[in-house]
């Protein structure tokens, strides 16, 4: 055997070794496309799967984590381009209208189911809305984040002589102050984009209430971004960073919450995901840490839901299984499951009203109170840094100028608030 | 070639062997032009379009251009660009061609010694930036180390630093690049002919100055392709910027590359990202074609 | 001591090239050292001790963690890696015999715009690359994978060929083919024998390219193909989840494994290479 032939043979050898496999089935694949990767997490959707498996169908992984889903985003949209979208893929917020607004998604899967299960009376209609494009269900909502918590450590507390949780940026403040004053990091913070801005809408929340938070950080009114009382707001947003770790720019919230665990901090500013580093390092709400509103936003309710949708696909035999998906997430074991996991709350409204039965902790019955009673008033609002409230576009402009402020010394809030609206208006 | 003309009479066989070059290099070429340019130009058409969430062809003339221009997070990263870019290939040729002189000079246990220089090479570029995320935490990695081994006043907050975090970058590509610069020096030192060192020797110069003034200046080509492998990592550092800082505090750490993959893939304004990418490529065009037309040339007058 | 006559003498200069080398080898092995500690550490000990501190308890969960989430990934890995590598070095050790040997009008230019190819990022490539996989009927399967691999690998292996058969005399081909030797019998009888080190070369760097790759491989594989990179970002990458820094360690060694096999094994292979040609411009 001369080279050149040796050389053909490795390459016919190479074409040889099995392409992706195809899998032959009863009744049809579903590929899913999403970033729940983490520990708890992924627990969570082997719930789904394995469910799904036993209805008869082939579930395809596609994890891809990364940024926030930064990275699923730009396999979804290589995938998209290709012309084979997954069947199912994790997007949220406003996201789902930018896709459904292309075409690609499946506005009539979701039809039948939506109707046998009832989803418009088990929704809260701020959650349907979400997941609706022109009044066609175009994916199915997964659970409910609560994004204006704070977490407490109350030994922290009590070593620092502070009596109780603050409720306004004031006791905040005191709080803050005590907590220096006793050697401890008063606010555990990692300066990530989106971490700074979680902070920033809190702050926003407080000052402006819901009303002052929706018409600038959802409706992008010019008057409101640019006001007196987003000056002030920015005001407080340093005021609180005053407080924040100086070792904390730049790091992952874990290694903060971490802090905060250990008893070297305070305090933390984040989502009720949070929970799970709390879980892993087998500590009990309401007993080793506490969750309250941050200050000044207890009527309120920032809310983060996760979300499947459903891509049109060219096998028909896919869209059965999109449909069993569709109700598998939502039927109650696999919302109490995977919550439980995450640290969320349950979409379904029936769930939410009910949450002792299912076994979920102080925290969270606390969270599905609020959510029922803001829902009402008004106070349930989408979370800004956790694209829920604008396109990724804006939520970029929004993240640039904010993080900028926090780690600029000089930057002053009336200059910002000024930066924020030319930022958003050319985003827009 | 003309050598095989003057002996063929024009048989299928010769003409065929006069086509086989061009017929092998066929695909190839073919890829090139539609998987290198025909890219590139969609990537500049694109630029053109007010392309958000995905490609549209609606024309808006150089409007993406100008916004890329206003957009201070643009200007940030190019800077950044030309610091690391600068500091990274200047660091690493410097460690490189001194690690390699010194290993030259018949080490014990050299290869032992080449293979912990050249090891992180064979990693990723995301495992290098998580660990050297690791080693720059303040509170944790090596600030603490130091501290904890009594060196009480020591603080290394770079990565936390907006003015310094760039430096952060540079240490780790530097780490993980200058081993394989290392590599290509000590091969190139072992390409040069003994006999003008001895010579040199012989007329009384000291070593260093026999590497400075002789040695060294023979191995022009290699400074050319080890430039050249730098100068592309640099550019295409995206890797290491998404694992070690995401491009903060803020966005200070940010660089071209990530600049661009993060307008166009996850913030939705594909407009503008391609925009941002024609002019990475004009600057490395920019750049590079002269050096590489210089060093081609003076090679073929060789 | 007998010894001496042929060591250089034991000189402070040498003694301070040593010292530099040795302090060197410390330095480029302790990221390696803490990632190793930090996967033997249970996750309090993380929190609580520095990077070089011994673990109060060597546990090999990490690993065991890890490996059970990649190990599925590894072989995908090896499917994608070895065709795209063999491929790539094939074509381009055939180019760069073309563009060494047989120059033709325009074949200069080529290379030049290969070369300028080299700096492409790639993420520019990624949208249109999907649109042509599509077109062929190749997205997300292995095959496309390998596919563009061997595209955009094929700039640094013509590279290197080109570079190393430069500096082959042209005398030794131009006497083969006055001998009547075609094409391919010069390549096979003269070129292929002499180019052991330049393959070694060129099979190490694209080994390592591919192996390490994550953006090609996360945007144009699926579900249960997908490379070991991807699943390692899944893992390290969580915003949302608890990270275990131990797992993350250990998944990350387990990642470079092989490639770290590679260059410890024929890492002199790759000097031994560079040196027979590769890097003479």
């Amino acid at each position: 055997m001369n080279s050149i032939s040796r050389l053909a043979a490795l390459i016919s050898l190479a074409s040889l070794f099995p392409l992706s496999a195809m899998a032959a089935d009863a009744k049809g694949t579903v590929e899913v496309v999403h970033w729940w990767t983490s520990g708890g997490e992924k627990a969570a959707v082997d719930v789904l799967r394995a469910q799904v498996e036993k209805d008869g169908f082939t579930w395809k992984d596609g994890a891809v984590a990364g940024g926030g889903g930064a990275t699923a985003m730009t396999v979804l949209k290589s995938r998209a381009v290709a012309g084979n979208p997954p069947g199912v893929a994790q997007i949220k917020g406003p996201d789902i209208q930018e896709w459904a607004s292309t075409g690609l998604l499946d506005t009539d899967v979701l039809k039948t189911v939506s109707k046998e299960e009832k989803w418009d009376s088990l929704l809260d209609k701020k959650v349907s809305d979400t997941v609706k494009y022109d009044g066609d269900y175009v994916a199915v909502p997964v659970n409910i984040h609560r994004v204006n918590w704070l977490w407490i450590n109350p030994e922290v507390f009590k070593k620092a002589g502070i009596e109780k949780a603050p409720t306004t940026l004031e006791e905040f403040y005191a709080a803050g102050d005590k907590l220096k004053a006793a050697g401890f990091i008063p606010l555990a913070h990692g300066g990530q984009p989106w971490q700074d801005s979680t902070v920033f809408e809190a702050v926003v929340l407080s000052v402006m209430g819901a009303d002052g938070y929706k018409k600038a950080l959802v409706d992008l009114d010019n008057a409101a971004l640019t006001g007196p009382e987003m000056v002030k707001s920015l005001t407080e947003l340093k005021k609180v960073a005053t407080y924040m770790d100086a070792d904390g720019k730049g790091q992952d919230w874990n290694l903060e919450a971490a802090k905060v665990i250990n008893g070297k901090a305070g305090m933390q500013i984040m989502g009720d995901w949070a929970k799970s580093e709390w879980t892993a390092a087998k500590k009990v709400a309401g007993k080793d840490y506490e969750c309250v509103a941050f200050p000044g936003t207890d009527k309120a309710f920032t809310y983060n839901i996760d979300s499947l949708a459903v891509f049109k696909q060219k096998d028909a035999g896919t869209a059965a299984g999109q449909q069993d998906i569709a109700k598998v997430v939502l039927g109650e074991n696999f919302q109490k499951v995977f919550s439980i996991n995450k640290g969320s709350i349950p979409v379904r409204n029936d769930m939410l009203a009910d949450m002792g039965k299912y076994g979920f902790d102080s925290c969270a019955q606390t969270a599905a109170k609020d959510f029922l009673a803001d829902a009402k008033t008004g106070g349930l609002q989408p979370s800004m840094a956790h694209n829920m409230a604008t396109t990724l576009a804006v939520q970029g402009a929004f993240f640039d100028v904010v993080t900028n402020f926090i780690n600029d010394p000089k930057a002053d809030p009336a200059d910002a608030a000024k930066k924020l609206g030319a930022a958003i208006k050319s985003a827009k | 070639m003309s050598s095989v003309a003057v002996f063929s009479k024009a048989s299928p066989f010769d003409a065929l062997q006069r086509w086989l070059p061009k017929l092998v290099l066929a695909p190839s070429m073919f890829i090139v032009l539609v998987g290198f340019y025909g890219y590139i130009l969609w990537t500049f058409v694109l630029s053109f379009t007010n392309s958000t969430f995905l490609p549209t062809y609606k024309f808006v003339g150089l409007a993406q251009y100008a916004r890329l221009f206003d957009n201070d997070r643009w200007w940030v990263a190019s800077k950044n660009l030309a610091v690391f870019g600068g500091m990274f290939i200047g660091i690493s040729m410097v460690v490189g061609v001194l690690l390699a002189v010194f290993l030259d000079q018949r080490i014990r246990r050299e290869g032992f010694i080449r293979t912990i220089y050249l090891y992180p090479m064979a990693l990723s570029m995301i495992v290098t930036g998580t660990a050297w995320k690791w080693l720059l935490n303040p509170g944790m990695g090596l600030d603490k180390l130091l501290r904890d081994w009594g060196w009480e006043g020591f603080r290394l907050d770079w990565l936390i630093d907006p003015d310094r975090v760039v430096y952060c970058l540079v240490i780790a590509a530097v780490w993980q690049a200058s081993g394989f610069i290392m590599a290509m020096f000590l091969a190139g030192l072992r390409g040069v002919d003994q006999s003008i060192i001895r010579a040199a020797q012989i007329d009384g110069a000291s070593m260093p100055k026999i590497y400075w003034k002789v040695v060294l200046p023979s191995l022009r080509p290699v400074f050319f392709s080890a430039v050249m492998i730098l100068a592309h990592i640099a550019i295409k550092s995206f890797d290491l910027v998404a694992a070690m800082t995401a491009g903060g505090p803020g966005y200070s750490s940010d660089l071209p590359a990530m600049f661009m993959y993060s307008f166009t893939f996850s913030r939705g304004q594909m407009g503008m990202g391609s925009a941002s990418a024609i002019l990475m490529l004009g600057a490395i065009l920019a750049i590079l074609v002269p050096y590489l037309y210089s060093e081609l040339r003076a090679k073929r007058n060789d | 001591m007998t010894s001496l006559a042929n060591k250089p003498a034991l000189s402070l200069s040498r003694v301070a090239i040593y010292a530099v080398l040795i302090v060197a080898v410390f330095i480029y092995l302790v990221p390696l050292v803490v990632m190793l500690l930090t996967s033997f550490k249970s996750p309090e000990d993380i929190g609580s001790g520095n990077l070089l501190s011994w673990p109060t308890e060597v546990t090999a969960i990490g690993w065991i963690k890890a490996w059970a989430t990649v190990k599925g990934y590894f072989w995908n890995s090896f499917l994608i890696t070895v065709p795209a590598v063999l491929i790539s070095t094939t074509i381009g050790a055939l180019n760069g015999y073309v563009l060494s040997m047989w120059r033709f009008r325009g074949s200069q230019l080529f290379f030049g715009l290969l070369l300028f190819g080299c700096f492409l990022p790639f993420q520019t490539v990624l949208l249109p690359a999907s649109f042509t996989l599509g077109k062929m009927g190749l997205a997300s399967t292995t095959t496309g994978l390998v596919f563009v691999h061997v595209v955009y690998g094929l700039a640094f292996t013509t590279l290197f060929f080109r570079n190393y058969y430069v500096s082959i005399p042209d005398a030794l081909v131009k006497a083969a083919r006055l001998d009547g030797a075609g094409f391919f019998t010069i390549f096979r009888r003269i070129i292929l024998p002499m180019s052991t080190p330049i393959i070694m070369v060129c099979l190490i760097w694209q080994f390592t390219q591919i192996w390490n790759d994550f953006l090609f491989g996360v945007v144009f594989s699926s579900g249960d193909s997908q490379p070991i990179t991807v699943a390692l970002n899944n893992l390290v990458n969580t915003s949302t989840g608890v990270k275990e820094y131990n797992v993350d360690m250990a998944a990350a060694m387990i990642a470079g494994l092989p490639t770290l096999l590679v260059y410890v094994v024929a890492g002199k292979y790759f000097v031994r290479g560079l040196t027979a040609g590769a890097v003479k411009g």
